[in-house]
């Protein structure tokens, strides 16, 4: 087992190094490097400042030495200034990480409360009315378009109702945490509508099969309580390919949260990246991008070792 | 009695049973006229714009900004004028012909990748589906957004063309699309190169071409239709998340994502804007999804209902 962790490890190590290759080279591509902004602010600037500029910034060496040269200066722990916001990349991306998991938090235990709950009751209740319409409310949930749902959860609850801000993450002057969880409330819930569906689906579809196996077959026969069949039995084995689902649910949520914060204006890692890409603001870009992979890589692989951590029968071959 | 034999004798073609199967299920019928109903608007998108609605999709009216819907403005008008229905159906032929072409784009390099993946196994299917694997794991929506926003002028040392800027958006969602068909694929062509009729027929001289395209491809067509079918909604959700962060397809040319953009501004003062173009998207992509999980069911030898 520790063995197979660690070549997962290296491969994903290897993973992000030709990500950041393939990415520096691509944020290089931008429209508008660093002087270009400067000379379109500045008309007056003479061919010779801007070839100055030019070699100050490094800007007139190949990309591979920029790129080694950024690859040194990053693993040397200085992350670089960013253009936009006038400080350090670092402070900047500190905040935005913990905003984002606070929304990706919130939004995956409000699918957890929704979705297990729901399925359960569709599969126990297979082919009813209940069934049908929380069947069809799932995949409204999947084809839904994230961001409309965002500009209509904004527009009945922000501006018709005036319930919820329609975005950011604080009233000014206000830093309690009941006004974070205000804030919070419509993002959260509009990042979990897809994955409650999809979560429901699954958990419905999972316990449907395992109730047509012949171990419950047997459980009645042998005349046990349907609720201990349901909860000791059905519900075990129905949640194990769960597992899976779940952990894979993260990296989703990640690049949801991406869409969620751009439209809620919600300071997290996501908007970030975008803001950063759109502006040019490379060090930025760059550093959240590397973060949002790592992170990204790091949960698959999490999801993919999660069924072997908890399914006792795989386990235990592991240690045979 | 004898209707009895002839029903029976009826349902044994392949064909004729996944059809029947497939018309008992409602929602995938009603999905399949719905989607239809949207082909026929969006073809049929200049006839619409020229003799019932008689706007164009993109003459400004400044005179009637934000206008409320109404007889003359169906879903009312937009920001610069412009009729919001008209740029619908015009934004349903960007946004169906896209999703449809990348879907068939997608699934036939799937295929082709995963077809040689499990047919040659070996080292083969080993670096391919690491190829696989890997690009699954990686953060999709950063990269398209960071492979859409390169500059292609840089890249090509000319401005692009219209056509170049949508060659590379169908590429780029491609690039991250193939995978799932590759990985169905590859275990459906596993699956059939077991079967004796594949040992038959090389013992009868047939050579690798001949086994693939004949006896392993026809067999693995049901899973190859229902994954791409699901395909297009999904890049037909893809295609307007990459228009409304404004990277997809650029106005003004219309495509549901883009109208969103736009309307993003006017929430309050004219939030038809943002209802219109999104319940069509959200229409179709169920429509889609509908579609193939009917296909599935319909496909699926154990019969209706599991």
């Amino acid at each position: 087992m520790g063995a197979k962790i660690l070549k997962r490890f290296t491969h994903m190590v290897g993973v992000l190094v030709i990500l950041s290759v393939v990415v520096y080279y691509m944020l290089g591509l931008m429209p508008g490097d660093p002087v270009d902004l400067l000379i379109t602010s500045r008309p007056n600037i003479t061919s010779e400042d801007i070839a100055n500029l030019r070699r100050l910034y490094g800007l007139d060496q190949p990309i591979y030495v920029r790129y080694l040269k950024w690859v040194r200066q990053v693993l040397s722990g200085d992350l670089g200034f960013s253009r936009t916001y006038k400080r350090p990349t670092g402070e900047i991306l500190f905040n935005r990480i913990g905003n984002t998991f606070r929304l990706m938090g919130t939004a995956f235990l409000i699918s957890l409360v929704v979705a297990i709950p729901l399925g359960i009751f569709s599969a126990l209740r297979q082919y009813s009315v209940f069934d049908y319409m929380v069947n069809l409310g799932a995949f409204a949930g999947i084809s839904i378009p994230a961001f409309w749902l965002g500009l209509l959860a904004i527009i009945l609850f922000a501006e018709i109702l005036g319930w919820f801000p329609p975005g950011g993450i604080r009233t000014y002057g206000r830093s309690s945490a009941g006004d974070l969880l205000w804030h919070l409330t419509l993002p959260a819930v509009v990042l979990s509508i897809q994955t409650v569906g999809r979560w429901t689906r699954y958990m419905r579809n999972s316990l449907f099969d395992v109730l047509r196996a012949d171990y419950i077959r047997t459980a009645r026969a042998k005349g046990l309580r349907e609720s201990v069949i349901i909860g000791r039995h059905a519900l075990k084995n129905a949640s194990l390919p769960m597992i899976t689902i779940l952990a894979l649910s993260i990296p989703e949520l990640f690049s949801g949260a991406l869409i969620t914060e751009t439209i809620f204006a919600w300071p997290g890692m996501g908007r970030l990246l975008y803001d950063s890409v759109i502006g040019s603001d490379y060090y930025v870009a760059m550093i959240s991008f590397m973060c949002l992979a790592a992170l990204t890589l790091l949960f698959n692989m999490l999801a993919d070792f999660a069924y072997g951590l908890v399914d006792p029968r795989l386990r235990r071959e592991s240690i045979a | 009695m004898v209707s009895g034999i002839s029903k029976i004798a009826e349902s044994a073609t392949t064909t004729r049973s996944v059809w029947r199967d497939f018309r008992s299920h409602r929602l995938a019928l009603a999905s399949a006229a719905v989607l239809g109903v949207l082909a026929l608007l969006a073809i049929g998108a200049p006839l619409i714009s020229a003799h019932v609605t008689g706007h164009a999709y993109d003459t400004t009216d400044l005179t009637n900004l934000y206008a409320k819907p109404s007889m003359r403005y169906w879903f009312g008008a937009d920001e610069l004028g412009r009729d919001v229905f008209t740029r619908i159906l015009y934004g349903g032929r960007i946004s169906l012909a896209f999703g449809m072409l990348a879907a068939l784009a997608s699934a036939v390099l799937g295929v082709v990748i995963g077809g040689m993946a499990g047919f040659h196994g070996g080292w083969i299917d080993n670096l391919l589906m690491r190829f696989t694997d890997s690009l699954l794991s990686l953060p999709i929506l950063p990269l398209m957004i960071i492979l859409s926003a390169v500059d292609l002028e840089k890249v090509l040392g000319v401005p692009p063309g219209d056509y170049l800027s949508i060659l590379r958006l169908i590429a780029i969602i491609v690039f991250f699309n193939w995978m799932i068909m590759a990985r169905l694929v590859r275990a459906a062509v596993l699956r059939q190169k077991q079967c004796e009729f594949v040992e038959a027929s090389r013992a009868m001289g047939a050579g690798d071409l001949r086994v693939l395209l004949l006896h392993i491809l026809p067999n693995c067509v049901a899973p190859i239709i229902v994954t791409a079918t699901l395909s297009v909604g999904n890049i037909i959700l893809y295609e307007s998340v990459l228009s409304f962060l404004g990277l997809g397809i650029v106005p003004p040319t219309p495509s549901w994502g883009n109208m969103l953009n736009n309307a993003q501004e006017y929430l309050r003062s004219a939030p038809w804007l943002a209802i219109y173009p999104g319940c069509f998207i959200l229409l179709t992509v169920m429509a889609f999804n509908f579609l193939g999980d009917g296909l599935r069911d319909a496909f699926d030898p154990h019969g209706p209902k599991g």
